[in-house]
This record gives C-alpha cells, structure tokens and sequence, in this order.
C-alpha cells in the first residue's frame, strides 16, 4: 500500500545493492530527482533495465554504481551517443560493463511478460539479427498450433520500479498520462515501486475513464517532487529541456568535467532543486 | 530557386516515395524529415507513426527525440510502447518503415550497434532500437542515408537489422513475408534493388551528380542500372515547405 513520503526514505526503503532497477520512461515522465537520490545513497553492483536508458543511466554509469545493463537503445536521444556508457562499454571506465542488448519489441514484450506473471515471452522478431548471436537470452519456441518459429526472451521482473507520474491523489493512488511508454508494465512486473509524481491532488477530477491509474495497492512509496522529471518533460506540467539534452553532450563527453558536474549538481544537491524547472515554460 | 543542396535534394527525393495512403514507421533524423516533409506536400494524409506510442502524429516542427510533447499532443491516438510493437507493428498495420543507418551494406542490411567487435567495440552505437522487427514486420522498408565510405561499406560490422540478407531468398528462408529495402536516397542518388542479385544499383543520379561520385563515395563495387536517369529537381513548393519547416524548427529548439 502505498505511502506518501520523502524521497530518502521512499529510496532508502526500496533498493538494496545489487537489485534489479528499473526506472522507465520513454522520452517522457523520467524519473530524474528519483535516479540522483539513488546515485547519493551509494548503492552498489545495481542491474539497470530500460529500453531507452540516457542520461540519469549515463550518470549512474559514470558513477560505477552499475554492474549490467539490460537495454534495447543506449542513445542520447536527438544529439547522439551515451558517452559515459560508451566509456564504460569501450575502456571500462570506472568499471567493465556487462550488457545483455535487446530490440525494442524483445524489451516491451518482457516488461509485458513480467507484468502478466510469465517466465517468457513470445513474440515475431529478430528474424535475421546480430543479437540472436551474442545475447544468450534471445531464444526461439515453437508453436504447437501452426509450427513457426518465434523468438523468446526471459520475463523482466525488478527487485524494484521506479517511476515518474503526473499527479497522486491523497489516497496514493497514482495517474500518468501522455505517452506512456511501458511504465504500467514495469511496476506491474516489479517486486516493489516508488512513484515521484508532479504534485498530490485532493482528487482526480473529471478524467477520462481510461486514463492509467495505477491502484495504490500497487505501489510501494509516492513521493512529491515538482519537476521531478527535468530535463525530460511532464505531460501538462512543463516541456522537454532540450537544450540540457544538448549540454550533456558537452559535459558526459570528458569524465573530470562529468564528476565535477555530479558533485555539483548531484552529490551536493537534493530533490528540492527541481522545482525551478516546473516555472520555467508553458506548460506543454 | 538557387542554391538547392543537395541534402535539400536527398530530402526530398525520400519524401515523394511516400503516398498518401501509406502508414509510415518514421525513424528519428533524416526519415523523420522526409516523412513530414511528405505529409506538408503531397501527402496530407499520411499516418506518421513514432515508437514512443503516437499514431497519426503531425507535429508542426521535427521532433528533437522520437517522444517530444508535440507528437503526443497532435496524435489520433497514444499507446503504451507494448502495444505499439505487438499491436501495430507485429500486427502487420504498418505499410512502410523509414529507417537510416551507420552502417549499410549492398543488400540493404543495416548497423547501428558498434564499430568493431561486438565484445570489444572500437565504437559503442546505441544500438538497433525498434529497427530489428520493423525491418521484418512493415510492409516495405525505405532507407535515407547520406553517402559516404565510412558508411556504405562493403561487410558490416555487427548485422543489426535485415535488409536482403545475402541475396535472393535470405529473407524468405528466415520465415519474412515481407519485402524488405525497396527505396535507398542518399545525397548523391536513388538505389532501387536489383530484382534478380536483390543489390542496391543506382537508378538516377542528382542534378550535378556524377556517377564517378558515387562510385568514390561507395565501398562496394557499385552497380548501376541499364538506365540512369537524372533525379527530377525539387519543386518551388517542395523547397519551401521544406525550408519553412527546418526554420520552425531551429526557432523551436533554440527557444526551448
């Protein structure tokens, strides 16, 4: 059952060394005020998943707090590469690397596989891929009704799920809206959650019965954070820094200029930091 | 018009290979360009589809990242990126993939994982993304790329998507139904595949372009068709559209 708390002790709570994490977000809704409390709690030997890990996963990266990465797009979205992912990948800096590299589809169906409680999932893909040749986990099944071939991959459950959303409601209840990525899977399929969210409304108000609601019996912590996700973007709150996205470039691309950037705006900062960015634009 | 370039060109010799009842997977950078270009020219109708979940998306600016606001805001639909790779893509809704690439080969297989080895990269890309089943799921595959050496190279490092594979009959042997690479712009030409070796072969040149150019700009012995034909030049419309748009979008991404 969820409980509305600060974010030191929502994290301090729910992740351990070496656990399985998992902090999704496609584009949209990153969970960046969540990912430097990780990185200031100095958890060691994590496993990361995302499909599309960039900068709080550069930056966990850069700061040997990461033991393997499960990932499907390893880019700074826009501008380019991952530079303190490809340090660690081509020099192992600070530290080697392990990787399992999927597509896309292999890591959206296996979030989905977890969430459904299998230990697979089956899908038509990498049909003619490199991967198949050096992920041990990309495997082929049968199927028992017509005989074609498809591939396989193990189900993605974390040791714990963390998220950025919109708004909780004062039940903890948890509402994102948006592109939406495959944040419902990932918490679904985790053991635990921690949701930071824009801001905790009284209730939700006239919202389409569809809208994604998380139950907060699904959740772990809900923590607020206003402009939690900057330099990505809150659907309704604020828009994409992508000037920021730009600067990364700049400052991940030398590891003396990185660490002192970490210290500064990271290892000596808090969650309070990111309330300037939601005044910053329109909201879009 | 004066001063066309030829990346002006390359665009825009991409967009006219879209129709206006195409269902479009629109890759971020040069696809994502062209596709829009089409949608403001010729083909109004076009459903440009992103991997962040947006379908039917008509941004009035090109995207920074594959799931900016604006996407989400002007699309028919969102949905959850489980069901855009299940649904939409392995369902067979989409008709053509646009895709680019580091790394493309005479048959149109693509890598965008690493240069060098795998286990120990000389160059760590970010990798394949949605390209592996888009390659095998949509309809048809176009491919917009600038050339280059470094870039059209005679073996890949890492095969991270398929295109004809080895040749004829690769992709039917790997259970794929669909077509494959049908469509290569890049800044210099159009390559269609041979139908018989299913190899790239320059079909028309750019206004300008020589075939020696091209030759120099390509690491494989490059095949050209029976008749080359020159790339018909952008269109008064056609550059305008073009060029408000990239304006708009410079304004947009300077201001955020």
């Amino acid at each position: 059952m969820a409980k509305i708390m600060e974010l030191a002790t929502a994290i301090r709570e729910n992740v351990n060394d070496g656990d399985l994490l998992v902090m999704e977000g496609f584009t949209h809704l990153i969970p960046h005020a969540a990912a430097h409390e990780v990185i200031r709690q100095g958890y060691k030997d994590l496993t990361l998943s995302r499909m599309t890990p960039d900068l709080i996963y550069d930056q966990l990266i850069g700061m040997g707090r990461v033991k393997k990465l499960i990932f499907s797009y390893a880019g700074n979205p826009g501008v380019g590469l991952l530079l303190r992912f490809r340090d660690a990948v081509e020099n192992q800096w600070p530290r080697a690397l392990e990787i399992e590299e999927h597509s896309h589809a292999a890591m959206a169906n296996a979030y989905e596989a977890g969430a459904a409680g299998l230990p697979c999932a089956v899908f038509r893909g990498y049909r003619g891929a490199g991967l198949t040749e050096v992920n041990p986990n990309i495997k082929s099944i049968e199927c028992p009704f017509t005989g074609e071939k498809l591939a396989a991959v193990p189900a993605l459950n974390a040791d714990v799920a963390i998220i950025h959303a919109q708004r909780a409601n004062k039940n903890g209840d948890v509402l994102l809206e948006g592109i939406i990525g495959v944040q419902k899977e990932a918490v679904l399929g985790a053991k635990r959650a921690v949701v930071t969210v824009e801001e905790i409304v009284d209730d939700f108000g006239d919202i389409s019965p569809n809208a994604v609601v998380l139950p907060r019996w699904t959740i772990n912590a809900v923590v607020v954070i206003a402009g939690g996700a900057h330099p990505s973007y809150a659907h309704g709150y604020y828009s994409r820094d992508n000037g920021f996205y730009k600067d990364w470039d700049q400052i991940s691309r030398d590891r003396d200029v990185f660490l002192e950037w970490m210290d500064e705006n990271v290892m000596k900062s808090g969650p309070q930091a990111f309330e300037v960015h939601v005044k910053k634009g329109p909201a879009k | 018009m004066t001063d066309i370039t030829l990346a002006e060109i390359m665009t825009v010799t991409a967009a006219r290979a879209l129709k206006n009842t195409d269902v479009c997977f629109v890759g971020i950078g040069l696809p994502s360009e062209a596709c829009n270009l089409a949608r403001l020219t010729h083909a109004p109708e076009i459903t440009l589809i992103y991997e962040s979940g947006t379908i039917g998306t008509k941004p009035n600016v090109l995207p920074l990242s594959i799931g900016d606001g604006e996407l989400c805001e002007t699309a028919v639909a969102n949905v959850s990126v489980p069901e855009m790779f299940r649904y939409w893509l392995q369902g067979g809704r989409i008709t053509v993939g646009f895709l680019s690439a580091a790394q493309l080969d005479r048959f149109g297989n693509i890598n965008t994982t690493v240069i060098g080895d795998y286990h120990n990269p000389k160059t760590r890309l970010p990798g394949g993304g949605g390209a592996p089943e888009i390659a095998t799921s949509c309809g048809e595959i176009f491919i917009t790329l600038k050339h280059s050496k470094r870039a059209f190279v005679d073996q890949l490092d890492f095969f991270t998507s398929i295109g004809h594979g080895d040749g004829p009959g690769h992709r039917g042997r790997l259970g794929i139904t669909t077509k494959g690479p049908t469509r290569l712009v890049t800044d210099l030409c159009v390559m269609l595949p041979n139908p018989d070796s299913c190899e790239f072969e320059v079909v028309s040149l750019h206004p300008g372009v020589t075939r020696e150019q091209v030759i120099e700009a390509t690491g494989w012995p490059l095949a050209f068709a029976r008749n080359v034909s020159e790339t018909a030049a952008p269109t008064a419309i056609e550059l305008d559209a073009l060029r408000d748009l990239k304006q708009r979008t410079t304004e947009a991404h300077a201001a955020a």
